[in-house]
């Protein structure tokens, strides 16, 4: 409780409040006020998401902070929220990644301030629904809501074919979404007349109409992982989204789709998750292998880090189907970590684009002599991007990594390569844009990182160096969750 | 006595009626200015919605020998038309009045087109049905074509009169057979004989038939449809913004009394005819609403889909879903008002924001306007957290439940396509500049009234469980009382 309300609601609805305030400063005119409108919004926002982490109780695996109200009677929907271990930490990291995005876009963003921020604002109350809900419907509402302050967004702050790449965004996110919309009022029907998804945990379900809902949901999350072959619209999407956009989109969107599987897909149709499961490893090692081929080959620096997200949660999805502790639990810190890392590196493509309007690799060179402090950040986060032991993505790599060798050695070996493949595209992208000689005179006109970007990318510094040299305590949140999940995953849901 | 308590349950019809005929003597002696007769207008609607109000008891009460009734749904759909049509006068007035267009003519057919909907809506005979029917649509035809000087909303009048003539033709063939049939003319007698049997299943088939095509050319559906686009395109707007909101609410209850209070017992048979209608209405609606480059039959082909969606409700052939059909009507009734009113708010003297192009780069000329109409395209588009979700949500959640999970499918398929089109209004407001820039004048009640209408959208898509509760307890009780 905070001042007397229940916690995630204000998680959910304070954010959304001040996006309602920071749009109603108007036009550019109050462009300072819109500014520390959403700077005391974001980092408010942050602060009630706290007392999830202080008050959590890591012995259990049932839901916590449950709020549970009428809401449509007429279908028995309820305002149904509450976390568990899997949940807490994305409401954590999105509200964090607000604060960031909101200081990111201080004074880089000077055409319709206050709507870019409330767009962030809202966006960031939306997506902590996503992880709370716990009704279907509730669900969906959150689920499809977060589309549109993204899809505005990229359209109005975006690249030069931010329209394209925007209009690509909703349009494939919106059909799994409406496929699993069905899957959900089917769902409703055999259980009864109940959207709670924890009904929907419970209720057995024969195999054909398993593997139909599994399909649905399936499109509705692969988009949003997104695996492979349903990948098309993040390269287009993050290179012309502008960078506060490309940080949400890898930092927090791309986690609610494996999210997505970890709630739906996997409790609910363990049968047909099992049977599945093959085809889902193959396409998990596609996107590990062959995207990270792709990602070599890029010139764009935007897309390299895009296609090196894409390659990472192709980790992440392994992780989930090979069904067993460690891949579950990898698979999680690798979401977490590739949220800091994956933003962090946008952000440092930020820092370089705000400067010299230029995404293109090879329009760089040398930065190292102008930029050395910024250097010495981008050199960490590139570290982190390719798996480096100290930092945050080795611990959920890692356990990959074991979770897949205990079921089959060339899922491990596939998964493996990722760690050459990863390291060599990210440091060639260092080694192109960092050193060598300065071949542009842009360049020699650079100056370094100044002390607004410092502080978000020193932040971001001790979660990534946090989690990889300490990771414990995000394992113990972790562990009655995953457990608990296993189990159920474990138990076949065929009608006797 | 009995005279009275015959006389009750169409206390308000009989009200508009004396108005009408009032306010047609009343505007003869006002020479300019029409406000007072508007005025008056809208004062009659007010008091109309008192009177349904007011006499409104528990239960279902026939007046005329059983050719009227008055029943809780009646009730709830008469109050959405009064408020609809007073909706449609606020918006209507400015843009109007611009035009030369704002006679007492206008206000006086619009209350005759009203009076006919309520007759409909309380209709328990298939004359009464047939009365209202005409009464609405030849107070259309004459609003349509009321510009007079205007070649194409002469045209536009035409095809909806001639088409319009022939829905009619059709509707009282059927109704011709199922009277040879069953040898009732009343819905609850017909749907008794049908019930007991008829030997005649040939004639009653042929009847069904031509019900359903009459039924389906009134409303605007695949493959009846063609008027719709012209018409809409063609019409004055504000004639557009009544033909394409209000008379919804009446040809639901116009379809529910036919096939679901008269013919139950054949639901077997006309719901497969309505699957047929609906899925070619999302189809050809969907599909050819994206070529548009004129908005107003961009959302003619809208309209086309949206009423093959609420159709879809009705397939289910259960109470829930006839409900969740209102539910569907009322919503876009509400949605389409908006849209409608958004094109004649950003219209002008000699300018009719009527294309695409038009909408270009409203966000940067009126942020507030662009916001209100992005929730209504939103909502047209079914997307959460407006209240055109629910509306689509309660209807697939009514076809699943029948047993239909891949009519949902196809449906949700079609709604992806339909999102495109809708998406690019926004698009259009948002990332592109604008391509004129004389400032949008709106007037105080227009844009509350428009502000009211977005946030309204917002808010039932937060708050939907009364609106949904009301459509599903009176489809309830109106048919289980019968």
């Amino acid at each position: 409780m905070i001042f007397g309300l229940p916690v995630i609601s204000v998680a959910i609805w304070l954010p959304i409040l001040f996006g309602m305030l920071v749009l109603a400063t108007g036009d550019d005119k109050n462009a300072p006020m819109a500014r520390l409108l959403a700077l005391v919004g974001s980092v408010l926002g942050f602060v009630v998401t706290l007392p999830l982490y202080a008050g959590f109780n890591t012995s259990t695996s049932a839901m916590q902070f449950v709020e549970l109200h009428d809401w449509i009677n007429r279908f028995n929907i309820h305002y149904y929220l509450g976390v568990d271990g899997i949940s807490m930490l994305f409401i954590l990291l999105n509200s964090f990644f607000t604060v960031i995005v909101v200081i990111a876009g201080w004074r880089v963003i000077e055409k319709r301030v206050s709507q870019y921020m409330a767009a962030f604002l809202v966006m960031s109350g939306i997506v902590n629904g996503v992880f709370a809900a716990l009704d279907a419907v509730l669900f969906y509402v959150f689920w499809e809501a977060m589309l549109i302050p993204m899809f505005i967004i990229i359209g109005v702050w975006g690249g030069p074919n931010r329209i394209y790449a925007t209009m690509k965004f909703f349009l494939y996110t919106l059909l799994g979404s409406l496929l699993m919309l069905v899957a959900l009022i089917y769902l409703y029907n055999i259980t009864g007349g109940s959207f709670s998804i924890l009904d929907f945990h419970r209720v057995s379900i024969p195999m054909t109409a398993q593997m139909l809902i599994f399909i649905a949901f399936f499109f509705a999350f692969a988009v949003k992982v997104p695996m492979f072959p349903v990948h098309t619209w993040l390269p287009d999407a993050h290179v012309e989204a502008p960078t506060g956009g490309s940080v949400v989109l890898a930092a927090i969107m791309l986690k609610v789709g494996a999210y997505g599987f970890l709630r739906f897909s996997m409790p609910i149709t363990p049968d047909a998750s099992h049977k599945m499961a093959g085809i889902m490893i193959a396409l998990s090692l596609i996107a590990i292998v062959y995207i990270g081929l792709v990602a070599l080959m890029q010139s764009d620096m935007k897309k390299l880090v895009a296609y090196s997200s894409i390659s990472h949660m192709g980790f992440v999805t392994l992780g989930l189907f090979i069904f067993n502790a460690y891949g579950m639990e990898g698979a999680l810190m690798q979401m977490l970590s590739h949220g800091f890392v994956a933003g962090a590196l946008f952000l440092c493509i930020g820092v370089l684009y705000d400067r010299m309007h230029s995404r293109r690799i090879a329009d760089y060179g040398g930065v190292v002599n102008k930029m050395p402090v910024f250097a010495a950040f981008f050199m960490l986060f590139a570290m982190a991007n390719s798996g480096l032991p100290g930092t945050s993505a080795f611990v959920g790599e890692f356990m990959v990594l074991m979770g897949a060798i205990k079921v089959n050695f060339w899922y491990a070996f596939g998964a493996a390569t990722t760690l050459i493949f990863g390291a060599a595209y990210t440091l060639w992208l260092y080694k192109r844009v960092i050193f060598g000689k300065i071949a542009n005179p842009h360049v020699e006109e650079l100056t370094d990182v100044n002390a607004r970007e410092i502080l978000i990318l020193a932040m971001l510094t001790i979660f990534v160096l946090g989690m990889g040299l300490y990771p414990l305590p995000v394992g113990e949140i972790l562990h009655a969750s995953v457990n608990d999940l296993l189990v159920h995953v474990a138990q076949s849901k065929l009608p006797l | 006595m009995n005279l009275m308590a015959n006389l009750l349950p169409a206390a308000a019809e009989i009200f508009l009626l004396v108005m009408v005929c009032f306010i047609l003597i009343f505007d003869l002696l006002l020479k300019q200015n029409k406000i007072y007769t508007y005025l008056f207008v809208q004062l009659t609607l007010l008091g109309c919605s008192l009177i349904t109000v007011g006499t409104h008891q528990h239960g279902v009460f026939y007046a005329f020998n059983g050719m009227f009734v008055d029943d809780l749904l009646s009730d709830v759909l008469k109050m959405l038309s009064y408020l609809g049509m007073s909706m449609v006068l606020v918006y209507s007035r400015q843009y109007l009045l611009l035009r030369g267009l704002f006679t007492g003519e206008f206000l006086v057919l619009a209350l005759f087109a009203l009076l006919g909907m309520n007759v409909m809506i309380s209709a328990s005979h298939f004359l009464t049905l047939y009365l209202g029917l005409e009464l609405l649509s030849l107070s259309l035809y004459a609003m349509v074509a009321l510009q007079r000087d205007s070649a194409i909303a002469t045209e536009a009048a035409m095809k909806y009169f001639v088409l319009g003539a022939l829905a009619s033709g059709l509707l009282l063939y059927g109704m011709s057979m199922l009277y040879g049939a069953t040898g009732s003319l009343e819905l609850g007698a017909v749907s008794n004989a049908i019930h007991q049997g008829v030997q005649n299943k040939a004639l009653l088939a042929f009847g069904l038939v031509f019900i359903v095509s009459g039924l389906a050319f009134k409303l605007g559906v695949v493959p009846f449809h063609m008027w719709v686009p012209d018409v809409y395109h063609g019409a004055p707007t504000a004639m557009t913004l009544l033909i394409g909101s209000v008379p919804k609410l009446a040809a639901f209850a116009f379809v529910v009394r036919i096939l679901v209070e008269g013919l139950q017992s054949l639901v077997s048979d006309w719901s497969g005819m309505l699957m047929v209608l609906a899925i070619a209405s999302m189809a050809l609606g969907n599909l050819s609403a994206i070529a548009q480059t004129n908005i107003k039959r961009m959302f003619a082909y809208s309209t086309i889909t949206h009423m093959g969606f609420m159709l879809l409700g009705l397939i289910s052939g259960s109470i829930e879903g006839y409900g969740a059909a209102m539910f569907y009507t009322v919503v876009y009734m509400i949605m389409s008002l908006g849209g409608f009113g958004m094109i004649m708010m950003l219209s002008r003297a000699g300018f009719e924001a009527d294309t695409l192009d038009d909408f270009k780069g409203l966000n940067q000329r009126s942020p507030w306007l662009a916001f209100m109409m992005m929730l209504l395209m939103l909502s047209m588009a079914g997307i959460p957290p407006t209240v055109g979700f629910y509306a689509k949500f309660s209807v697939l959640s009514a076809v699943v439940q029948a047993g239909y999970t891949w009519l949902a499918v196809v449906a949700v398929l079609f709604s992806l396509i339909g999102a495109f089109y809708y998406l690019r209004i926004i698009k259009l407001m948002y990332f592109d500049v604008p391509e004129s820039h004389v400032p949008i004048v709106v007037e105080s009640d227009t844009g509350l009234l428009m502000t009211l209408n977005g946030l309204g959208v917002l808010l039932l898509g937060m708050l939907p469980g009364t609106l949904m509760t009301i459509c599903a307890v009176s489809v309830r009780q109106s048919l289980l009382l019968h």
